[in-house]
């Protein structure tokens, strides 16, 4: 029995949309290092939609491959759509997490809505959900 | 494959495996029983008894046999504060970075009354002596120090607190279970009371162990049912395990010089190697260390990611992150030696054992600073300590 699913090991062996996005508009960092997660999401937002977005992850395999799934969860997507992406919703696309990584997933949407708040603060936009 | 926890457990050496499998085939009596199949088994139990006691020193009535380390913890320890308690002494010693076994058997003396002081381990990860001196008093009971600890490898100074122990009329016990087999251990020597070992850590086999007890130390029952094991301890014996274990001891013992020679060049030359890898250092002492510990904490990445990924390179270690003990606290034994929280995430613990070779270590070393490499390519924490907004720990 593996700790984690096969989507949650390809998405923390390849992890999508890694790194950091030069021209982005809005950013997002959560967790601290005590703990042992961070997760920094940089979006950039055109037209009220997600053009691109990258993500910098500093913690275990789930959260690693919950940032990856999260960001390819909100590409692409008008913020109507990123700013209700839930914890549920990324959990669910990576075929589950285990009870005790759960909080990863709650990380991802964090950090995305923590992006959205600055988006708000940088542009006077109301975005969130 | 690269195995490389065997702090964690250790592959049965062929010799222990055939004495078990041979022994279940043939001598599966009851060693309770009086007819011939039973005393066939209790001859293989006194046996094995004879050769643990004589590798530590010890006489054959002083050695019960249990399920592991963790029993053997327990009943020592809750036997010298019941002893204590009858003396109206209630006041236990003992460290900040033992093993679960003992800390959490503490806490819960702790609930009953007991009053416990956990001596601080110092950076180097090795305890004073003389420490342990000024921290007894008048109502101390018991003295529980690790001889060599589980993450870091630190070989305690055993002697010398032992006879300040007994200088001082205090029952003294140590977790071996780490030590055992890896380095030599001596009940007399030690000046130990009491003293836990367990089979698997020396490549015999899982749940089975054992505990000195020094003669004239009273020990209270865990498990009550059987006049087995002098009283002390009811249930049929694992004698095929039993058997095992002292087969896997005495073949340790008896390659301990070649092997811990062996091991002590590939442990130096894997901290050697791992040194290279900036903002990474050893933790614990050089030296005073189990011959096949190595344990290295490396800032800006988490351990389990790190675990994950060399396990994909076909390299098995562990880490005391808090993402693999499954509590938001990475490690108490990292904590211990003054690691800070950040940092202690990224540990990663390589336990060595005599069949390692100099290529494996190499290929060790590079994976690891592979890896370390490339999960620091994209940590928020790197990025904040390569710009300068965050100062390197280590």
């Amino acid at each position: 029995m593996a700790l984690y699913s096969e989507k949650v090991m390809d998405h923390f062996r390849n992890p999508r949309n890694v790194g950091v996005l030069e021209d982005a508009n809005a950013v997002g960092e959560v967790g601290n290092a005590k703990c042992g997660d961070i997760m920094k999401m940089y979006l950039k937002i055109e037209d009220d939609v997600v053009q691109d977005v990258k993500f910098e992850t500093f913690g275990c395999g789930s959260a690693i491959a919950s940032s990856s799934m999260a960001t390819e969860l909100i590409k692409g997507k008008p913020l109507s759509e990123v700013s209700q992406l839930t914890n549920k919703a990324v959990t669910e696309a990576l075929d589950g997490l285990p009870a005790h990584k759960l909080h990863c997933s709650v990380l991802a949407e964090e950090a995305i809505q923590a992006a959205l708040q600055d988006y708000e603060t940088r542009t006077g936009k109301h975005v969130q959900a | 494959m690269i195995y490389a926890d065997n702090a964690a457990t250790t592959k049965m050496s062929e010799a222990a495996i055939r004495t078990m499998a041979s022994l279940m085939e043939t001598v599966w009596g009851n060693p309770s029983s009086l007819y011939e199949h039973g005393q066939n088994a209790k001859e293989v139990l006194e046996s094995a008894r004879q050769e643990i006691a004589d590798i530590i020193g010890a006489s054959p009535k002083e050695i019960i046999f249990t399920s592991g380390g963790s029993e053997s913890d327990n009943q020592a320890i809750l036997s010298a504060a019941m002893t204590g308690k009858r003396r109206g002494k209630t006041h236990i010693i003992s460290t900040a970075f033992e093993h679960h076994a003992v800390l959490h058997t503490l806490k819960r003396l702790e609930k009953d009354g007991f009053e416990v002081t956990l001596l601080p381990v110092h950076e180097n990860g090795i305890i004073l002596p003389e420490e342990v001196a000024a921290a007894i008093r008048e109502d101390t009971c018991l003295v529980t120090i690790m001889y060599a600890n589980n993450e870091i490898g630190t070989i305690q100074p055993i002697p010398e607190i032992g006879a300040i122990c007994r200088e001082k009329h205090v029952l003294f016990h140590t977790d071996a279970v780490q030590a055992m087999g890896h380095i030599p251990v001596n009940v007399q020597d030690a000046n130990v009371d009491l003293l836990s070992a367990s089979a698997h850590k020396f490549h015999g086999p899982k749940g089975v162990g054992f505990l000195y007890v020094r003669k004239g130390v009273t020990l209270t029952n865990l498990i009550e049912g059987g006049a087995q094991e002098n009283g002390k301890r009811a249930g049929t014996e694992n004698v095929p395990g039993i058997a095992a274990m002292a087969t896997a001891l005495k073949e340790a013992v008896d390659n301990m010089p070649e092997t811990s020679r062996h091991l002590i060049a590939m442990r130096d030359r894997l901290i050697d190697g791992l040194n290279q890898i900036p903002h990474g250092e050893l933790n614990g002492d050089a030296t005073r260390r189990l011959p096949g510990n190595v344990n290295f904490c490396f800032e800006g990445i988490e351990g389990e990611s790190l675990l994950l990924l060399l396990d994909d390179k076909g390299i098995q270690a562990s880490s005391g992150s808090a993402c693999t003990s499954g509590s938001l606290d990475p490690s108490h034994v990292l904590l211990a030696i003054g690691r800070v929280h950040d940092v202690a995430h990224g540990s990663l613990r390589l336990s060595l054992s005599e069949d390692i070779t100099e290529e494996e270590v190499d290929t060790i070393v590079r994976s690891v600073g592979e890896v370390v490499t490339y999960l620091r390519s994209f940590s928020p924490i790197w990025r904040d300590l390569m710009d300068g907004k965050k100062a390197f720990i280590l």
